[in-house]
């Protein structure tokens, strides 16, 4: 395992940033030259099943002081070699974009939605990047941590304002 | 006639019952249409799509076969209930009826008409 | 001068119906029977959203029969007279809910059936209708997460006896 990560900080130094070990080996990288690391991932050491990708709002706990507010977090395991790693890509507010792997795993196309959904994280090369969980013309982003648990009558989604103003008590 | 009134009654009985249901729902039924109500159904969405499909020809072959083949079957049935009485002859003739439309079901056969598809 | 041969001809057995004796005759008003067939064969249309929709099947499987009551689910609103609306109602859900309530024919029922159909249960969200009256008319709230099928039960035979104080629901020019 050890090994393993040692080969690939070594292989690509510019774009892992650290490498933590908590339950399960972490790899912090940059955003620049994320395509070729996960491609070297996936077609070289084997990682082929992306167990899981979402999104994270880091608004007002900067662990380490980093600035960036986003992060997509993968997990990707080995079926062969039986290792599941993190993978964590810190993403900046103003230019809230990621690279998409959704090519590499079909998989990724509709978690990547979810987080564009939730987040507002846009993936670049995805083929059809829109809402998934929220009704399409919905306005913001659920699951940042500024953004209100109940929405009050001005802000609330204008399909559903409609349909209460039409049909309320009525037949 | 005397052996087909009860027929008559029944089927006017019928007719009655059927008419009076229908006039009764028409009379006491609420009715209040309106533009979503009378949209078609499609779980609750806006309809999309065309309604129409496109539709298989062999169910029609299936059912002009069946027209043919359920019609020599009803010629049978008055035959098989008075055969003894038509001898020989009526036996004979039902032979080549039956043979001609044993033709008509061979060449059917053959042609494939009896496949789904 | 005529009600009263009316009465003397015939007998009462149940209030507001007559019996002529010995015959299976019998003499009530249009609004009794009306009321009586409507409530004797309530026909829901399956509209189960989320956890609630396991506690009406269960209401519906043999231990506690819907059967016997008359209530046989169908799957369409076009042939439903009540919609039992059994879960959590999404604010993007909101318009299909409405729009399958529109297409069920007179006369029709709603009975909003668990908490989150009540009043949005616990989710009060962004996302959560906060109950299903915001949009619906309901005849018969039923409370609870799930409601037990005795308790949906209730809920049903109260519906039943809200149909059956109902007057002049009928005419086609009503």
């Amino acid at each position: 395992m050890e090994e393993l990560l040692k080969e690939l900080q070594s292989k690509f130094p510019e774009v892992i940033e650290k490498v933590e070990q908590k339950d399960v080996p972490t790899i912090i990288c940059k955003r620049e030259g994320f395509l070729d690391f996960i491609k070297y991932l996936k077609e070289e050491k084997k990682f082929d099943y992306l167990i899981d990708l979402c999104g994270v709002d880091y608004l007002n706990y900067k662990p380490g002081g980093v600035p960036e507010r986003f992060e997509v977090v993968y997990h990707l395991y080995s079926i062969s070699m039986r290792i599941l790693i993190r993978i964590k890509v810190r993403v900046p507010e103003n230019d809230c974009w990621h690279y998409s792997v959704t090519p590499l795993w079909k998989t990724a196309n509709w978690f990547e939605r979810e987080c564009y959904d939730m987040f507002g994280i846009r993936f670049k090369g995805h083929p059809d990047l829109r809402r998934v969980l929220m009704p399409y013309d919905w306005k913001g982003y659920p699951l940042r941590k500024d953004y209100p648990l109940f929405l009050d009558d001005e802000h609330e989604w204008k399909t559903y304002k409609e349909l209460k103003a039409r049909y309320k008590g009525k037949r | 006639m005397g052996t087909y009134l009860p027929f008559f009654i029944f089927a006017l009985i019928l007719l009655v019952i059927g008419v009076a249901l229908i006039t009764v729902n028409r009379i006491l039924g609420p009715r209040r249409p309106y533009h979503e109500k009378l949209i078609p159904y499609e779980c609750g969405l806006d309809p999309t799509g065309d309604a129409r499909i496109p539709f298989r020809i062999r169910f029609y072959l299936i059912a002009v076969l069946f027209l043919v083949f359920d019609v020599e079957i009803i010629f049978l049935y008055p035959w098989a209930v008075v055969f003894e009485s038509l001898g020989w002859f009526g036996f004979i003739e039902i032979v080549v009826f039956t043979i001609l439309l044993l033709a008509a079901y061979i060449y059917a056969w053959s042609e494939g008409a009896l496949q789904w598809e | 001068m005529g009600i009263e041969k009316i009465e003397k001809v015939t007998v009462k057995v149940a209030p507001g119906v007559r019996q002529v004796p010995g015959a299976p005759v019998y003499l009530t008003t249009i609004d009794k029977i009306i009321n009586w067939a409507r409530a004797g064969s309530m026909w829901p249309v399956t509209f189960g959203l989320a956890c609630c929709a396991i506690e009406m099947m269960a209401t519906g499987a043999s231990h506690y029969d819907l059967d016997r009551f008359g209530i046989i689910f169908r799957a369409t609103p076009r042939q439903a007279d009540v919609l039992i609306v059994a879960g959590t109602v999404t604010k993007k859900m909101a318009p299909i809910v409405r729009r399958v309530y529109d297409q069920m024919p007179e006369p029709k029922y709603v009975i909003a059936m668990g908490s989150c159909a009540c009043s949005g249960g616990v989710f009060r969200t962004y996302a959560v209708a906060q109950g299903c009256d915001e949009f619906l008319p309901v005849d018969v709230y039923v409370p609870g997460c799930p409601p037990r099928p005795e308790a949906l039960l209730y809920g049903l035979v109260s519906l039943q006896e809200k149909i059956k104080r109902e007057s002049k629901r009928w005419g086609c020019w009503r």
